[in-house]
């Protein structure tokens, strides 16, 4: 599909702001850009055309099942979406005065204020941008934590090798040594691994309970306990909190300091990659070392981005929160729980699972055994799926499964579509078996096959030139 | 009580029979008994959809929105094109996730390398990324992407916007970094101090143009200072402003950083915004974040994907230099439509409408006694010294209507204006403080 800048024609474009009304003043050349920029030039109709080929080109949650684990898709309320365009909110600077923005504070009180009461944290900050952002701003509170104690070697944090990529690297990003530790088979932490390795320089642990497998770690208890007494604090990633929020609650787990991302677990929509929103809570000792907002406090850690966080994010998730309330936030939690056990029965027909048993939202498949024996993988399972309307699950992760695929499908689809999903899975399966090779041009229907990633690393074409195309 | 859930009775008996439990709590039974919550959380009952939406509009109803406003310092009103909501709003580009399954995702892939290519376009960069949270974290990321062992200084303006340099400070912070800020002078930088700053162990300077109180940096004279020591330069700029003003690349920037909220993005109180990223040639590999490169398929048809993950924290973990995930993809899709749909033209006449109007802002208030604190060349702010308490006059102002500039001291005030301003607007408000003050 062409290019908006293989549509543009010169003279052409929209009139979206009236003439001057002052007289012009023109700044000194010297300031002045040589070169014009080349942004299209293209009228309204066609930039229309544009954006809605465009979409038909692109997958979102109202198309169809979009079981990506980890990153709960679940349905995005259009009236989280009706609130968010209030001009009430749209329309406010974020340098207002505190007498002409109270609506909004109060937005940003009532979510904390119930956010705490759903994990069992103390303290919170809307700040963060996102999950990742959030765990920054978590590690900088424990960071800061040993610090202001003048525990200065502290500096070591643990991550299970089951964890997000976004833990590890967050950990680098404060100043700590990471040390991965490894899972029992069963995907569980290992205690007595973790005994070896908390330390007087543990800063703490970062964990997502339930954990990458969708199992909820029945020591967990026990976990926090052996963190603490080493002196380090425990971090909760809140990127499994679905299945979990009003029937159990991080805080009362022994975690001191959590995030949540509010555009998973509260419903707010994903974007195509963002805008999230990563509230951050902690317990009382912690909430010091907050991000400040309005007034800098004397022992805060700073602040992690401009102004007041994703505010019209924030306003969708405290819909969400108002919509469901005290009993439909636990029944969505049991909702995707049952979901996923109901999914994961139907697909064990046929596909070896990581983990046998129950799951919390989600599960993992193996497809090691078919990898090594039958010729196709993980990723020609996930293409296949393509050809029929899924959104694949996560695939290749975590990465202590070989060949796996991470199935979330949340609360908010219906069993007939899980039925429908699992005999498409179940017949691609037997389709694999019988023609492995076949299994490798997937996806067919799809606007274009299997893209040349080597090709996109090793020549990187990042934007367009107009150069470029003449010469092709 | 709202729910979003599609399950009836018989839906859940058939599901717990297959799934071989009597209840779905026997499903948490890896869960301690101690630990599940015995009685509701304390939290207000669901509620239906009329019931939210009264509350919401009674919250949004609670703030003030002004009908006329002076004020930017980071955040700025301009004129959002119809089209601008109306694509965002499209189901499909509003709910979708990051575009890892390439093929499904053309349109969203596509989108961004549109978006990075007019990035790219308007800082003069060779190289954009997809997006980071806001222009602060894209500032404090480009600081880290300069930083190694040997150089570990980071040089900030004091010109630089608050907001930012906070951030900047934070980030740094956390990762043992080192921040110095850089005094001005006349309401620029001081490229002396700014010369007797550099040192060996400075890994950049970030500077803000048009910076913090609305005045044109010497980027070209700075960039000259900053390179000679080998250290970068990271200019901080207004993407509206891009389209008539030098280039970062023009004036030897090494990446260019902004706040991306003027392209399209409401002022929502401050967020979700957009942080732009855009570096030469040389430093591509050390961009955060996602990118989208062009390639093709088996077919040979031109494809996007997001590629030199490499970089990225999903492979690297500890080793990655940012561990940001999730970006500001709609924000982006926001700023993308907005520039394509002004145009070449449209966003050159935005940027010299904002020049223009606040010159005669600026002449008008010089007429009521606020004269104009720093002599330099503005682009669409500037400050004026106050005659009278600062915060009285937002009050008068406030009064009708209008959100004044934002004080700066008791006798200072960071005064703004955009194409929304018109005439008359100005107008009207200099002669009510002339009444009211005079």
């Amino acid at each position: 599909m062409k290019l908006l800048f293989e549509k543009s024609k010169p003279g052409t474009g929209n009139q979206y702001i009236p003439a001057c009304d002052t007289p012009e003043y023109a700044l000194d050349a010297s300031f002045l850009r040589e070169e014009e920029a080349a942004l299209p030039e293209i009228s309204e109709n066609d930039l229309s055309r544009h954006y809605s080929a465009l979409e038909k080109r692109s997958y979102g949650v109202n198309d169809g099942f979009y079981p990506l684990g980890s990153c709960t898709m679940k349905y995005n309320p259009k009236i989280n979406e009706a609130a968010a365009a209030l001009e009430g909110f749209t329309d406010i600077h974020p340098l207002q005065p505190a007498d002409t923005v109270s609506g909004c504070r109060k937005v940003l009180d009532m979510t904390k204020q119930y956010l705490c009461t759903i994990t069992g944290m103390d303290a919170m900050t809307l700040a963060p941008a996102a999950g990742a952002h959030g765990e920054f701003t978590g590690m900088m509170l424990i960071r800061k934590y040993h610090e202001m104690r003048g525990d200065m070697k502290r500096r070591k944090v643990i991550v299970p090798d089951s964890s997000h990529g976004t833990n590890p690297a967050t950990g680098t990003m404060n100043g700590m040594k990471v040390v991965s530790i490894p899972s029992t088979p069963e995907g569980y932490v290992d205690l007595e691994k973790l005994r070896q390795a908390v330390d007087d320089e543990t800063a703490g642990l970062m964990l997502t309970n339930p954990n990458t497998l969708g199992l909820f770690d029945r020591n967990i208890c026990e976990i926090t306990k052996i963190v603490h007494e080493a002196g380090g604090l425990c971090y909760y990633d809140g990127a499994n909190m679905n299945p979990i929020m009003g029937i159990v609650r991080p805080g009362d787990m022994g975690f001191d300091c959590i995030h949540l991302n509010l555009h998973k677990t509260f419903s707010t929509p994903h974007g195509g990659g963002g805008p999230g929103a990563g509230a951050v809570g902690c317990k009382q000792f912690l909430a010091e070392y907050l991000p400040w907002d309005l007034e800098e406090t004397e022992n805060s850690c700073g602040k992690v981005r401009s102004y007041h966080g994703s505010f019209l994010v924030i306003v969708k998730a405290l819909a969400y929160i108002l919509s469901l309330g005290k009993e439909g936030i636990p029944a969505s939690a049991a909702a995707s729980v049952l979901n996923a056990n109901y999914f994961k029965a139907l697909l064990s027909e046929k596909y070896t699972m990581a983990n046998p048993g129950f799951c919390m939202h989600e599960f993992v498949m193996t497809l090691e055994k078919e990898h090594k024996e039958h010729g196709f993988s993980a990723l020609d399972i996930a293409k296949g799926l393509l050809d029929n309307g899924i959104h694949p699950p996560t695939m290749y992760f975590p990465l202590i499964v070989h060949e796996a695929l991470m199935a979330e499908p949340t609360e908010t689809e219906s069993r007939q579509t899980l039925e429908e999903a699992a005999k498409i899975f179940l017949d691609l399966y037997d389709e694999a078996m019988k023609d492995p090779e076949s299994m490798q041009h997937r996806p067919q229907s799809t606007v274009i096959g299997r893209p040349d990633e080597v090709l996109a690393a090793r020549k990187p074409v990042l934007r367009w030139k107009k150069e470029e195309k003449d010469e092709g | 009580m709202g729910s979003y859930l599609s399950m009836n009775d018989s839906d859940k008996r058939i599901m717990l029979e297959k799934t071989g439990v009597s209840s779905v709590m026997d499903l948490y039974r890896d869960v301690p008994k101690d630990l599940i919550l015995d009685k509701p959380l304390d939290l207000p009952e669901g509620k239906a959809e009329m019931q939210v939406a009264r509350i919401m509009r009674q919250l949004a109803g609670e703030n003030r929105v002004f009908g006329t406003v002076f004020r930017g310092a980071g955040a700025y009103r301009h004129y959002i094109p119809a089209i601008v909501d109306e694509v965002a709003s499209k189901e499909t580009l509003l709910t979708a996730y990051t575009p890892y399954q390439a093929e499904i995702s053309q349109g969203v892939l596509q989108s961004i390398f549109e978006y990075q290519t007019m990035i790219c376009e308007l800082t003069g960069m060779d190289v954009s990324n997809a997006s980071v949270y806001d222009g602060a974290s894209a500032a404090a990321e480009a600081a880290a992407m300069c930083r190694d062992r040997k150089r570990n200084k980071i040089l900030v303006s004091e010109t630089v916007n608050p907001e930012v340099i906070t951030v900047m400070r934070t980030y740094s912070w956390a990762s043992d970094g080192q921040i110095v800020t850089v005094p001005a002078s006349g309401g620029v930088t001081d490229l002396q101090k700014l010369c007797e700053a550099v040192d060996k162990d400075t890994a950049a300077v970030c500077l803000q143009n048009p910076n913090y109180l609305g005045c044109l940096e010497d980027l070209r004279a700075a960039a000259d200072i900053i390179h000679e020591k080998g250290a970068k330069l990271i200019a901080y700029v207004n993407p509206i402003a891009q389209a008539i003003l030098k280039t970062p690349y023009e004036c030897g920037a090494d990446i260019a950083v902004g706040e991306g909220q003027p392209l399209g993005l409401p002022l929502a109180y401050g967020g979700p915004y957009l942080g732009f990223m855009a570096c030469r040639q040389e430093m591509m590999r050390r961009l955060p974040g996602r990118i989208v490169g062009q390639t093709v398929d088996p077919q040979g048809r031109e494809a996007y994907v997001l590629t030199l993950q490499a970089r990225e924290q999903h492979i690297r973990r500890e080793k990655a230099s940012s561990n940001i995930c999730s970006n500001e993809a709609l924000c982006a899709l926001r700023a993308a439509v907005y520039m394509a749909a002004m145009g070449r033209e449209g966003m050159r006449q935005v940027a010299k409408q904002c020049v223009s109007k606040a010159h005669y802002l600026q002449q008008k208030l010089e007429e009521a006694g606020f004269a104009r604190k720093y002599g330099q060349e503005f682009f669409h702010e500037f400050v004026t010294t106050c005659p009278y308490d600062a915060d009285e006059v937002m009050k008068i102002l406030a009064g009708n209507d209008i959100l004044g500039g934002l004080v700066l001291s008791q006798h200072e005030i960071l005064w703004c204006a955009t194409e929304m301003n018109t005439k008359e607007e100005t107008d009207r408000m200099v002669s009510l403080l002339k009444e009211a003050l005079g």
